[in-house]
């Protein structure tokens, strides 16, 4: 099967088909960048972009996702410029064993899009103007743990990618 | 000396790896390629006590598997001093998730489905899972820690509680907890010859080496342990885990090199967890709040396998100057998974008792709890009270409870005290002139994220007198000089004085390379020396549905001179977040009918989440303690869990009138007496 990654296209032979799409990342493709913290879809921290969407890569089977396009914390910025949010990550020190960072930069990019397309969240109000207040960037970006307890670091690293 | 200005110790200098990290570069222990490399997997017992008799494979996985270890033909062991090391040499099972085989396999898949399908003849025993006060297996161990007894009494404890105006005698409760860093513990095992080499995620190069050597029969330094990045421990990568034993094990049978990642669930067995307490606390002190007797006792558990005491009396003996303390602990092993160390061990709960117990002997003296704990504060801990009360905006507040409500919340603030000893252990560091290079500066220290790497080169570059970027650190490898563990947040005085030493060294000699150990000098530091703080904390607590929200967390420490204020104050506020974990959310459920952690992953046991994190912060004296080691340096890895779960649990008794003395706070808990 094909897959693209990060704008390389891959073939793969002989895929098992019990192989998450995360296993198939890290021990095929040595794109280590996403990690493997439960293998459950409980900590978020295999989070990829499928299709410019946030997902957990250990809980989707490779072999159903022909011919998808697959973002990891690898394909964001550019050689010698970081994407805004792994900067803000950097300036506001978002992260301490580093672990869970690469989920945590995915998911904050996927979020900022559908945040971008309107999307409410579970603490939006009706009335709600600011889908980027710290509440809202807390609760969607609930799905990523850090045990380093480095939340309120992100928070800020966040607001600043989104520009505001 | 002669450059006495400081430049980049004290700087807010990001994390060096920091750029590695963002962009996946940075690689774990599970994450470096080898060839042919082939996958283990770990079958547990699924009982608590009992004998293996026989492992059986089932033959539609045999084209996958390479090799299915268990005790009837796994290769013949040394014995270290940690008896969890002797894996796969006995039938005897200690508790359920005990790893009683290993698949080896060609892939990752085969190796899970292996595993899974595996028949296990297992002869069940009666088992015993549950910790009581008065359990008849209870005995004093001889001591809690290396060096530390497990009792002490001073003065007339029965006398003083029998004459004291005013007393409180209540018992506290904490929960098994699980360390649980975002990384599993995993290593990649490879032989090279008879030389072993080891990607694995420790705490501790050089430790771990010297004890896989001993396993394997090998000098240490035929042990070669790489641990470049290590995604959290919490303690619970401070010592050699099965991972490590098991994957070299399964490497040297096969002839491939060996990668073992463990599933969380696994996480709850074999790599330890903060054990279960139980703790009766009576304080006796005058109308004035002057603290004349504190008794301490604790009853926690252990498995059969060895002996690991959690302490909280231990932080009774130095918090407060009271002329009649005793303290004890008691322990039962049980068919339970062997309990270790999680950050603020002892500290950590026992504070919750201690500090818990202040709260309501200030509201049985109508006094404010900061003002009693000041009446009892050394120099250090009474600037965090006023300091920190002051920032918090404590002032004014009405001590009475239940006063304070907005819509459906009731809202309350409390506080707490944090203490933490100054360790120090002895270690080796290596620096070396590389000409227009800069330097090179070598230490086996590990960075778990506490940011080691970046203060080490803070300290280099302002010994050498030259600015950062000319230090390279080389770490987290046993093949470089011997360094302490990262643990007992000794990391920085312990690491950072071999290195002072090595610069110092270097400069004097005018040689090109200079190597300092500490062994000695370190021997010679004075022992009774503490980190203090005061944790601050307003919750509000949902009326109709009994929800605790922390809306503002604040810790005000002193730990000597601040070495580098950013990751300094990411390790107090992350220590603060695991406070919550603890107060609120953290408990891990042992059943016992089945003798199992009934939550073992991470949807079921809770850490905090984003949601859970509102206002939080941290602020620090900075005052160098100049008399412990060069930096003026004291421990901040673990101060930010000790007392931030009490401040929590006085803050929703403040907020609602209901004293939880069983942690954690759950809304079961609360909402009978809402």
């Amino acid at each position: 099967m094909r897959l693209t990654v990060n704008g390389a296209q891959h073939h793969l032979v002989g895929l098992d088909p019990r192989t998450t799409l995360l296993d198939v990342l890290r021990e095929r493709l040595h794109l280590t960048g996403a990690k493997k913290g439960c293998d459950h879809g409980q900590c978020g921290a295999c989070t990829v972009l499928l299709d410019g969407r946030r997902v957990n890569s250990c809980l989707i089977l490779a072999i159903t996702q022909p011919d998808a396009r697959v973002t990891t914390v690898e394909g964001l910025g550019h050689r010698g410029e970081p994407h805004p949010v792994q900067q803000g990550f950097l300036e506001h020190d978002g992260f301490q064993c580093g672990y869970c960072t690469p989920g945590q930069i995915c998911s904050a990019v996927g979020m900022l899009d559908e945040v971008a397309q309107g999307w409410p969240s579970a603490v939006t109000e009706s009335d709600s103007e600011d889908l980027l207040a710290d509440a809202e960037i807390r609760e969607r970006m609930s799905g990523n743990l850090c045990r380093c307890g480095a939340y309120p670091n992100m928070v800020p690293a966040i607001r600043e990618a989104a520009g505001r | 000396m002669t450059n006495t200005l400081s430049r980049a110790v004290g700087s807010p200098l990001a994390r060096l790896e920091g750029p590695a990290k963002v962009s996946g570069a940075a690689r774990y222990a599970a994450e470096y390629p080898q060839d042919q490399m082939a996958y283990a997997w770990i079958v547990p017992s699924p009982v608590p006590r009992g004998r293996l008799d026989a492992v059986l494979t089932d033959p539609a996985e045999e084209d996958d598997v390479l090799v299915v270890l268990w005790h009837g033909n796994a290769p013949h062991l040394e014995k270290s001093d940690d008896p969890e090391l002797a894996v796969l040499q006995s039938d005897r099972i200690a508790y359920r998730g005990q790893p009683v085989a290993l698949v080896v396999a060609r892939t990752l898949e085969g190796a899970r489905r292996a595993a899974q399908v595996v028949q296990l003849d297992i002869t069940a025993e009666d088992h015993d899972v549950e910790l009581r006060a008065d359990h008849p297996d209870l005995h004093t161990p001889d001591e809690v820690v290396p060096g530390v007894p497990a009792d002490t009494a001073t003065g007339d404890v029965d006398a003083a509680l029998a004459t004291a105006p005013a007393t409180v005698d209540v018992t506290y409760s904490t929960p098994a907890l699980h360390n649980n860093p975002m990384e599993p513990h995993a290593t990649i095992a490879r032989w090279d010859g008879e030389d072993l080499v080891l990607y694995d995620s420790n705490q501790h190069p050089s430790g771990i080496a010297k004890t896989l050597g001993t396993v394997f029969g090998l000098p240490a330094e035929r042990v070669h342990v790489i641990a470049e990045h290590i995604g959290g421990g919490f303690g619970s990568k401070g010592s050699a885990r099965p991972n490590a034993v098991l994957a070299a094990m399964g490497s040297w049978v096969t002839g491939r090199p060996v990668q073992l990642a463990l599933p969380r669930q696994a996480m709850f067995s074999m790599v330890g967890h903060r054990a279960p307490t139980v703790q009766r606390i009576r304080i006796g002190a005058s109308l004035d709040g002057e603290l004349t007797a504190i008794d301490h006792e604790s009853w926690t558990q252990t498995s059969r396998l060895f002996e690991f005491v959690e302490s909280p009396g231990v932080v009774t003996r130095s918090m407060y100057p009271v002329p009649n303390l005793r303290t004890s602990h008691r322990v039962v092993p049980l068919d339970v998974p062997t309990p270790r160390w999680m950050r603020g061990p002892g500290e950590a709960p026992g504070m919750v008792a201690l500090e818990c117990a202040l709260d309501e002997l200030a509201i049985r003296l109508d006094l404010d709890p900061v003002e009693l704990r000041a009446r009892s504060a050394n120099p250090g801990y009474l600037s965090c009270l006023r300091r920190g009360a002051e920032r918090f905006g404590w002032s004014g507040r009405d001590n009475r409870p239940r006063q304070r409500r907005e819509g459906d919340w009731w809202i309350g603030t409390g506080m707490a005290g944090a203490t933490y000893p100054a360790n120090a252990m002895p270690s080796t560091a290596r620096v070396r002139a590389l000409g227009h290079d800069g330097y090179e500066v070598a230490i086996g220290a590990a960075d778990l994220g506490t940011g080691a790497r970046t203060i080490l080169a803070q300290i280099a570059a302002d010994e050498l007198g030259v600015p950062v970027d000319d230090v390279h650190i080389r770490i987290g490898d046993s093949t470089l000089p011997v360094a302490s563990v990262a643990g007992g947040s000794s990391g920085s005085a312990s690491w950072g004085w071999a290195v002072t030493g090595a610069c110092r060294a270097l400069r004097e000699s005018g040689d090109d390379e200079a190597t300092f150990d500490t062994t000695e000098l370190v021997g010679k530091m004075p022992t009774d020396r503490h980190a203090y703080g005061a944790h601050f904390a307003e919750v509000r607590v949902d009326a109709v549905t009994g929800e605790v929200r922390v809306s503002r967390l604040f810790g005000m420490y002193d730990t000597g001179r601040i070495l580098n204020p950013r990751t300094a104050r990411s390790q107090f506020i992350g220590g603060m977040v695991m406070g919550i974990g603890m107060a609120l959310h953290e408990e891990s459920v042992l059943d016992p009918a089945l003798g199992a952690w009934v939550n073992h992953d991470l949807a079921e046991y809770h850490i905090p989440a984003h949601a859970d994190v509102e206002q939080i912060d941290a602020e620090w004296l900075d005052e160098p303690a100049a008399d412990l080691n060069p930096m003026g340096a004291k421990g901040i890895g673990e101060i930010g869990i000790v007392g931030s779960p009490a401040a929590i649990v006085n803050a929703v008794w403040h907020a609602t009138g209901v004293r939880i003395r069983d942690l954690p706070v759950r809304l079961d808990k609360l909402l009978p007496s809402l």
